[in-house]
């Protein structure tokens, strides 16, 4: 995703953007292709393609509009992810971002995320510890919901100065096979689900981790349409991520769902959406 | 109650009907299938183990693609022949549009760019437009579709940038004369090949005042508008085109400028 890309996003009712992760070196990502349609939702594939972490910042500084813009950092190890950490760091000021998020939590990436191990509590610890001491920025944590131990990896990530959590990645892998041809559809061959099949899991994770940390949290996962969000938010959610809805409802999904969140607020009476936050759990 | 759950874009699978050679870097493949679509969009075209490639459609009824042979995908879908599967999604993105009112077009196309136009100029010379046909290519051996066009145009024109078919020079040449010609001007430009070209199209008819729209690419990984990889200026070339008003092309930073790689690293023209 491109800054201008972003911005469009942006100038059509996203809340916040977060950049596609980068990385130390450039990344072509995955073979195609790299993303197909599944019932109720989609499996990707895209490997990280990100043009690394130099261009990545010159390509996203001087983002001047309103929104917060977070900076995806995506490693190894702890070492890559403390380099990136600095890197951004030294470049705050030009790239006026908000945020930094660790994306801890990719299915089907050899070397990152869950491949890698890193969204286990321990090491999403240790790769938190090792950014905090690299920048001033807030920390988000990206986890996941496809293996076990994500309220561990939460309580670790809030232990080590992470400043929130973001609840939420694609869910697998999984596979899709082409009945016609007798093979599996994805350039990689699995990849992680996403869109409104994943949701119930999503919620169930964020509602777990609620109970368990102080830090706020962002729900990610299926989120479609504005009743989607207030469940996460009842779930316990302070902030919704979308993504696959933008597929399904065009880049218009951002100001539909803002919409359909309005009038359900309004109907009940709520005077702002962060009353319903949690409530799932009074 | 649905008792079943279907992708909004499912693949299909249709087997080769027909392979011809277009010339040495051109193949045409003809799918024993048609498909419901309009001039300017694309299918994903996929084969296991090959991968999937963005192509434009060339004509709809059989579903039929021409094939540039520029790399490793490219090649291997060269090597299929008559008989053969091959599985494709779409249509996708948005095609030309004509406009009420519109009598007479033009449609110019350089190098491989000239294949969707052949399918805009039949459907246009179905619904009784006047089509009006430029064709360029570096030489005479590189040339596709002259043949084709001829038979929907009402006039096509030829250039070669060595002069060994046609006129010599480039689009351009024929372009500024037939707007120019109270006889032939057209209503509309539709263009389609080097980003270059289309940037001077462009320009010329907005200088001329004509409308006209022009057919871009851009490297694509998913076709779908996710993954970001053919960003124009923040409009997706794969859901928002790849069909563009040249005025709208004209404000979107980096048209005629650079396209991306696969990383997303920028590439100048």
């Amino acid at each position: 995703m491109t800054k201008a890309g972003l911005e469009a996003m942006a100038v059509k009712g996203a809340g916040g953007v977060t950049t596609k992760s980068l990385s130390i070196e450039p990344r072509k990502g995955h073979e195609s292709p790299i993303i197909v349609e599944t019932e109720c939702g989609m499996l990707n594939a895209v490997g990280y393609s990100n043009p690394g972490i130099e261009d990545g910042i010159a390509e996203f500084s001087g983002w001047d509009r309103p929104e917060p813009l977070i900076i995806s950092i995506v490693g190894k190890d702890e070492g890559e992810f403390a380099a990136l950490a600095a890197k951004v760091e030294k470049s705050r000021k030009q790239l006026n971002c908000t945020a930094l998020e660790l994306a801890l939590s990719c299915p089907h990436t050899p070397g990152f995320g869950v491949m890698a191990g890193q969204a286990d509590p321990e090491m999403a610890g240790r790769i938190t510890k090792a950014v905090r001491k690299e920048t001033r920025l807030p920390v988000i944590v990206k986890l996941s919901p496809s293996v076990p131990g994500e309220v561990e990896a939460a309580k670790h990530a809030e232990k080590s100065g992470a400043s929130a959590i973001n609840m939420g990645n694609s869910l697998g892998p999984g596979m899709k096979i082409d009945i016609n041809r007798g093979k599996p559809i994805l350039g990689f061959g699995m990849g992680g689900m996403s869109g409104p099949a994943i949701k119930p899991i999503a919620v169930r994770c964020v509602y777990d981790i609620y109970e368990a940390v102080k830090i706020p949290i962002i729900g990610t996962g299926g989120v479609n349409t504005g009743q989607d969000a207030i469940e996460m938010m009842m779930a316990g959610a302070s902030f919704v991520g979308v993504g696959t809805a933008v597929y399904f409802r065009g880049p218009e999904a951002f100001k539909k769902i803002e919409g359909e969140m309005r009038s359900w607020l309004k109907e009940r009476e709520y005077k702002k959406a962060s009353d319903i936050v949690g409530v799932a759990h009074e | 109650m649905s008792e079943t759950f279907s992708p909004n874009i499912p693949i299909q699978t249709a087997r080769i009907g027909k392979a011809t050679k277009e010339s040495d870097k051109v193949k045409t493949i003809e799918l024993n299938t048609r498909l419901v679509c309009e001039p300017g969009q694309f299918i994903m075209v996929w084969v296991p183990g090959i991968g999937e490639r963005p192509i434009s459609i060339a004509n709809n009824d059989p579903l039929t693609i021409s094939v540039a042979n520029v790399g490793k995908g490219s090649s291997e879908l060269h090597k299929l022949a008559p008989g053969a599967l091959l599985s494709f999604k779409g249509p996708l993105g948005k095609g030309f549009r004509i406009q009420d009112g519109w009598k007479r077009i033009l449609v110019v196309g350089g190098g491989y760019g000239v294949a969707p136009l052949y399918f805009l100029a039949k459907m246009a010379t179905a619904a009784g437009l006047e089509v009006l046909g430029v064709v360029g290519a570096r030489t005479a051996k590189d040339m596709i579709y002259e043949d084709k066009l001829y038979l929907v145009t009402a006039e096509t024109f030829v250039t070669t940038d060595d002069g060994s078919k046609g006129m010599k020079g480039n689009v351009m040449v024929e372009l500024e004369r037939l707007v120019n010609d109270p006889k032939r001007a057209p209503d509309a430009v539709f263009a389609c090949g080097p980003e270059r070209m289309m940037l001077a199209i462009a320009r010329l008819c907005l200088k001329e005042e004509i409308p006209c729209q022009l057919s871009l690419e851009r490297y694509m990984k998913c076709g779908l508008g996710m993954c970001g990889s053919c960003d124009l200026g923040g409009k997706t070339v794969c859901r928002d085109g790849p069909v563009f008003d040249a005025l709208e092309t004209l404000s979107l930073k980096g048209f005629g400028e650079f396209k991306r790689d696969a990383s997303g690293k920028k590439v100048f023209f």
